[in-house]
């Protein structure tokens, strides 16, 4: 399957051809651009008169070398070949509700200020435990095995992250496990201790900015109502300053209100982070905050814009990757594991303060998605498990022929739910911003590596 | 080729599936 797309940099337009079936990609002109985009059947009407206007021998010419790289017959026949092995059912990471309570209250908070709609609660050291020993008693044959503290804001309890990392480390070597530690955190409550001990502990923490002052403070609010922009930059720096060259993530969020992101990323790199993520709020649509069906085509532009400021910065003081930009297409997953996706509800499970299992975070306190509890001694619920597991992009029509659905594979299951009803369905607002996220990550890729 | 210039060819594994990657 070929997709057509085309970047613009410093008023001069470059076409691409990517082949998703195979994992090709190609520099195009632009009869080829023209060519692929009518296979697609995606020719604009002014692009249909480009078309035309090229002469003859010039169609005749691309159409040949564009043969040339369709997928024949014989290459189709190996490709059906493939076996997909499935999601397996065997436990691999766990998302760990130290805390069910937080020191901020953002408006966009889909765990509605930290407590899921629910009494706040603090994950005891007994549940911790019992949830890192079933994380083990159901990981099977797999070695390497992670938890995510999370929160609310998981630094409320940081007692029992430290015990939980302890007795982790030790039941991890008892039973031949490789387990690794991640955070989120908000940065409030990080100070030297905190920081050295995420330092030393975690394979990743991502912590939560928005970007720009009054973007930030606009959404991200203190239970006071006290503003915590400073507090909380001057923290991640600190962090950030120790961290050195691991892994981090500044993560900010942006909703309807600041569709032009790029300015907030550009923000974060003026201000010394290299590790950068802002997401898309996912609400309701009828929040204030949620992003509206017409502020689409703005945010598609938004990212080329964003992928203009990272060529810009490359290579210099200022240089910051973009989670979203980031694709290795060399040394990238294999095929299996990119029909799986995150794994929510089959390999990868939220266990809550009081013990409970849900398919993941976003799933928490959900009705229909309790799969049990780590306190009780019992199995958790096969049926749940089985029906996240049989969801992959194999099995949603709308992927068939989406030239991301190796890199999505096929979406937030949660989303879907919350938004469509079903998890075995896509959230259309995503699917096109991935798509977009796709084309600028490939052209970043074709960069880098002119570069090198 | 004159139209198109590759990149990266044939960059899809479809060996693997150790379960080992990480799980969003």
């Amino acid at each position: 399957m070929l997709h057509a797309f085309s970047f613009h940099r410093n008023g001069e337009t470059e076409y691409f051809v990517f082949d998703c079936e195979k994992g090709s990609l190609y520099y195009a002109d632009f009869p080829i651009f023209l060519l692929v985009k009518q296979l697609e059947n995606k020719l604009t009407e002014e692009e249909k008169q480009s078309l035309n206007r090229l002469p003859s021998e010039t169609v005749k010419d691309a159409r040949e070398e564009l043969n040339s790289i369709l997928e024949t017959e014989s290459e189709k026949a190996e490709r059906e070949k493939f076996e997909y092995k499935g999601k397996n059912t065997t436990v691999k990471a766990l998302c760990l509700h130290i805390c069910h309570d937080c020191n901020l209250c953002c408006e966009y908070c889909f765990a509605s200020g930290g407590t899921y709609k629910t009494a706040r609660q603090y994950m005891s050291e007994k549940t911790a435990k019992a949830a890192i020993d079933f994380l083990i008693a159901n990981s099977g044959f797999r070695k390497n095995i992670e938890i995510d503290f999370f929160g609310g804001e998981p630094l409320l309890n940081f007692d029992v992250v430290k015990s939980a990392v302890d007795y982790g480390k030790k039941q991890a070597k008892a039973h031949n496990k490789v387990l690794t530690y991640t955070m989120t955190t908000n940065a409030v409550l990080l100070d030297k201790e905190t920081i050295d001990f995420l330092n030393e502990e975690m394979d990743n923490v991502v912590i939560s900015v928005d970007g720009r002052r009054d973007v930030h403070e606009r959404v991200r609010k203190a239970v006071n109502n006290e503003s915590t922009y400073d507090v909380i930059l001057n923290n991640a720096k600190e962090f950030v300053k120790v961290r050195g060259s691991k892994r981090y993530y500044i993560r900010g969020t942006f909703t309807a209100l600041n569709t032009d992101f790029a300015e907030d990323v550009k923000v974060l790199s003026d201000e010394g982070f290299h590790q950068i993520s802002i997401e898309p709020v996912v609400l309701p649509k009828d929040h204030k905050l949620a992003i509206r069906d017409e502020q689409i085509p703005q945010i598609l532009d938004e990212y080329e814009r964003l992928a203009n400021l990272y060529l810009d910065r490359f290579g210099t003081e200022k240089w910051f990757s973009f989670f979203h930009f980031l694709i290795d297409l060399e040394n990238g997953p294999c095929l299996h594991k990119r029909l799986n996706g995150c794994g929510a509800g089959s390999e990868y499970l939220a266990i809550l303060p009081n013990g409970d299992i849900y398919p993941c975070h976003q799933f928490a306190g959900e009705d229909g998605f309790l799969m049990g509890n780590v306190l009780d001694g019992r199995d958790f619920d096969r049926e749940i498990q089985s029906r996240f597991a049989s969801v992959n992009v194999t099995v949603k029509s709308e992927c068939k022929d989406c030239f991301a659905k190796y890199t999505c594979s096929g979406g937030c299951a949660a989303n879907a739910y919350h938004y469509e009803g079903d998890i075995t369905k896509v959230y259309p607002t995503s699917c096109e911003m991935a798509r977009k996220r796709l084309e600028t990550a490939l052209v970043l890729y074709a960069k880098e590596k002119d570069k090198k | 080729m004159k139209h198109l210039k590759a990149i990266v060819k044939d960059t899809i594994r479809r060996d693997g599936g150790c379960g080992e990657c990480q799980s969003c």
